[in-house]
């Protein structure tokens, strides 16, 4: 969001306000005189614009604190960040992707929540569950005001007319559904699909974090350090992947190059995306869907996978401004910022009692979202990028190598147990 | 003061050089030589962008040779420059060839040629990326289609992938090396042509002994040119293959990728920067054989 002339204008009169405000409140003796305190995320407009509503909402509430924000682009995150808090500068109070906690914390970068505002048994009891990934070593990291989870999106037009009447169940009612929904040319080259699939895309995650224990198993040992997905469970999980397409015929890898690309067109029946997606599926025009939770596992089980940003407390927040990022720390992740967050971003809230209330758990959109964080999971990558390759490999192996799909995860195990091993072994 | 005046006209002109010289010679000790000693010297640590850099010797060097992703790429960024250059310089050479004798809209079929040069690679990417997906979306297959004909998996194939990434690469760099080898056609004295004319030569004879010899400068000159471009391949790579990137199974994956991907996605700046320094002296080294052809001729 490009600043408005009139707005530094308007924020220097509500500091001159602020202002008047702690000087009145030092002569009645009660507060501290004022912090400035830096905050910095990436620039994203809606993202902004939430934080810019809290800042506001903590100033009111804390006169004697000024949060600056500052947003960058993406691509300049690590640099700024590692260059600033070294040097002192930079912020108090930060935002990351949880994935890059570990880097953080080795790179003296950020420091723990205190525990006196932040203990482990609230964090356990308030937030939902996934959030323990970010615990390292006893301690609290970092908190999210808002988190992201996977959903079945369906196009409720091509499923009226393939005559049903609600999203699948189980994996077993996907397959069949995606079966009614598929279309084929003459030639029978698949026009429409009956489910997008593509690694490059969510199904990593649906496939780690989901299917592998829907079938039985864990994707990760409990030190996440180590991959098991080599197993009978696994193996399940990737056979009825793999034969979505090679067996069932319900899908096409790579359909109309990107999977959103093909359910915004209208031209897939259903597709596993994340709560990011909305927005862009909201303007799409002529396109009509609607919302479910995953589908559960032949026995039951339910799973999902989460992630987030999270805003921690930077090494170079030190004295009274130390005292004031906890406070806006507490603020920040506190139920009316998520309540906020999710109005204006339209991101997960990550505590269920902003989540589960009525309105939101029932919402028809964001509900299946919400209740899927109930039983989410986090995958602590080491790298992403490399780990989510390892299994679009896996896939393009057996697809056009012909290997056998045992062997193809076997390789897939190793490739990512050495990027564990390589991360892990400094 | 006194010391400038004391100075002879000769030392002054060396002073005012010097002077002028600073600014080019400061830019590029800064943006230029700088950063490039400091690569060499990253390509020696560990370093993941955030936390300490430590030396650790010639590890990066030694992983690099025992990684097989990298001997598939060191090769792939060859195929890339083997591929590549002869058929843009025999593909460019053809159409300057003919197009110098068209005089029939000679300047707009010029200008059609020379389009893809301006435009900006990534949207030439994504448009190429588009033509090559499937039905229904893909215009290449929807035409097979239309026939009858099996569909091709242009992109999602570990042998059709590369020379399909390469194609809008050297239709981009067609238009430059056309002008370029037109200039160069041009610049042949006519009276070569006229002696050969009254003794009665073929066309082939023509071709053979008066063109081709006497544009020996211009064809060096391109093959150098697009020699370190290929060689360079990225963004039509990274574009047309962002979802898989250098994919599938790296078939497509070129050396700069290899960095980028490594640097930004992995942020193993040491191990990066090692890639970056066997690039440069690959570089370094097909522009000096081709620089001292150059000379020769």
């Amino acid at each position: 969001m490009a600043r408005q002339p009139g707005e530094d204008a308007m924020k220097w009169t509500n500091k001159t306000l602020f202002a008047g405000l702690t000087s009145a409140a030092a002569l009645l003796g009660t507060s501290a005189s004022a912090v400035e305190i830096e905050y910095w995320q990436y620039f994203f407009d809606a993202r902004v614009e939430a934080m810019e509503q809290l800042i506001e909402n903590f100033e009111a509430a804390n006169p004697d604190v000024t949060v600056n924000m500052t947003h960058f682009p993406y691509a300049e995150y690590r640099t700024k960040v590692a260059a600033s808090i070294p040097a002192g500068e930079g912020p108090d109070v930060v935002q990351l992707f949880y994935g890059w906690l570990n880097d953080y914390i080795e790179a003296d970068l950020i420091q723990p929540l205190p525990a006196e505002q932040f203990p482990t048994e609230m964090i356990e009891a308030e937030f939902f569950p996934m959030v323990s990934a970010m615990q390292v070593d006893g301690d609290y990291y970092a908190l999210p005001t808002a988190v992201r989870s996977l959903a079945l999106f369906y196009n409720t037009r091509l499923f009226e007319a393939a005559g049903l009447d609600h999203p699948p169940a189980d994996l077993d009612e996907l397959v069949e559904m995606a079966g009614a929904l598929t279309e084929r040319d003459g030639a029978g080259n698949v026009t429409t699909v009956g489910l997008t699939t593509g690694m490059t895309a969510q199904d990593h995650h649906w496939w780690r974090e989901v299917l592998v224990r829907q079938f039985g198993g864990e994707p990760y040992a409990e030190d996440n350090q180590t991959v098991t997905y080599d197993s009978d469970a696994g193996r399940a999980a990737a056979a009825f992947y793999e034969g979505l397409s090679s067996e069932h015929g319900v899908t096409q890898v790579g359909f109309m190059d990107e999977p959103q690309a093909a359910f915004k067109a209208g031209r897939a029946g259903m597709h596993i995306d994340g709560s990011f997606r909305i927005g862009s599926l909201n303007n799409t025009r002529g396109l009509e869907w609607a919302v479910a939770e995953l589908p559960v596992g032949p026995t039951g089980t339910q799973s999902n996978y989460s992630s987030y940003w999270v805003n921690a407390i930077t090494t170079k927040a030190e004295g009274e401004r130390y005292e004031a990022s906890v406070r806006f720390m507490e603020y920040i992740t506190s139920d009316e910022a998520m309540q906020i967050w999710l109005d204006v971003v339209g991101e997960l809230p990550a505590r269920p009692s902003v989540g589960m209330t009525e309105a939101n758990a029932t919402h028809e959109v964001y509900g299946p979202f919400i209740r899927g964080l109930e039983y989410a999971h986090t995958t602590v990558f080491a790298n992403e990028s490399a780990q989510r390759q390892v299994l679009v490999d896996m896939l393009d192996r057996v697809s056009l190598q012909g290997q056998s799909l045992s062997d193809s995860l076997a390789e897939a195990a190793q490739a990512e147990q050495a990027i564990l091993n390589e991360y892990y072994a400094d | 003061m006194t010391l400038y005046r004391n100075l002879t006209i000769r030392q002054k002109q060396i002073v005012w050089a010097w002077a002028f010289l600073t600014l080019p010679v400061i830019f590029y000790g800064v943006i230029r030589f700088y950063p490039t000693g400091s690569a060499v010297l990253i390509s020696f640590q560990d370093w993941n962008l955030l936390g300490e850099r430590t030396w650790i010797g010639a590890d990066n060097y030694i992983q690099l040779w025992n990684d097989p992703v990298f001997w598939k790429v060191f090769k792939n960024t060859f195929v890339y420059l083997l591929l590549g250059t002869p058929v843009s310089l025999v593909l460019s050479f053809t159409i300057a060839y003919h197009l110098d004798k068209l005089r029939f809209l000679h300047s707009f079929v010029r200008m059609l040629y020379f389009l893809p040069f301006m435009t900006s690679a990534v949207a030439m990417a994504w448009v190429w990326r588009w033509f090559y997906q499937g039905v229904p979306i893909g215009l290449f297959n929807n035409i097979l289609a239309k026939f009858g004909i099996a569909q091709i998996e242009f992109l999602n194939s570990t042998s059709y992938a590369l020379p399909a990434v390469l194609a809008p690469a050297v239709w981009a760099g067609l238009g430059f090396q056309v002008i370029i080898f037109m200039a160069g056609i041009r610049s042949i004295p006519t009276s070569y042509y006229e002696a050969a004319r009254i003794d009665g030569v073929g066309w082939w004879t023509v071709l053979t002994q008066i063109t081709l010899p006497l544009l020996r400068p211009t064809i060096v000159f391109i093959v150098v040119f697009s020699s370190i471009g290929f060689l360079r391949i990225f963004d039509h790579v990274f574009n047309m293959t962002t979802n898989n990137p250098g994919g599938p199974l790296n078939a497509t994956k070129p050396l700069v990728l290899m960095i980028y991907d490594t640097a930004f996605n992995s942020f193993n700046m040491g191990y990066a920067t090692a890639q970056t320094v066997v690039l440069f002296t690959i570089l370094l080294i097909v522009s000096l054989i081709q620089l001292r052809l150059l000379r020769s001729a």
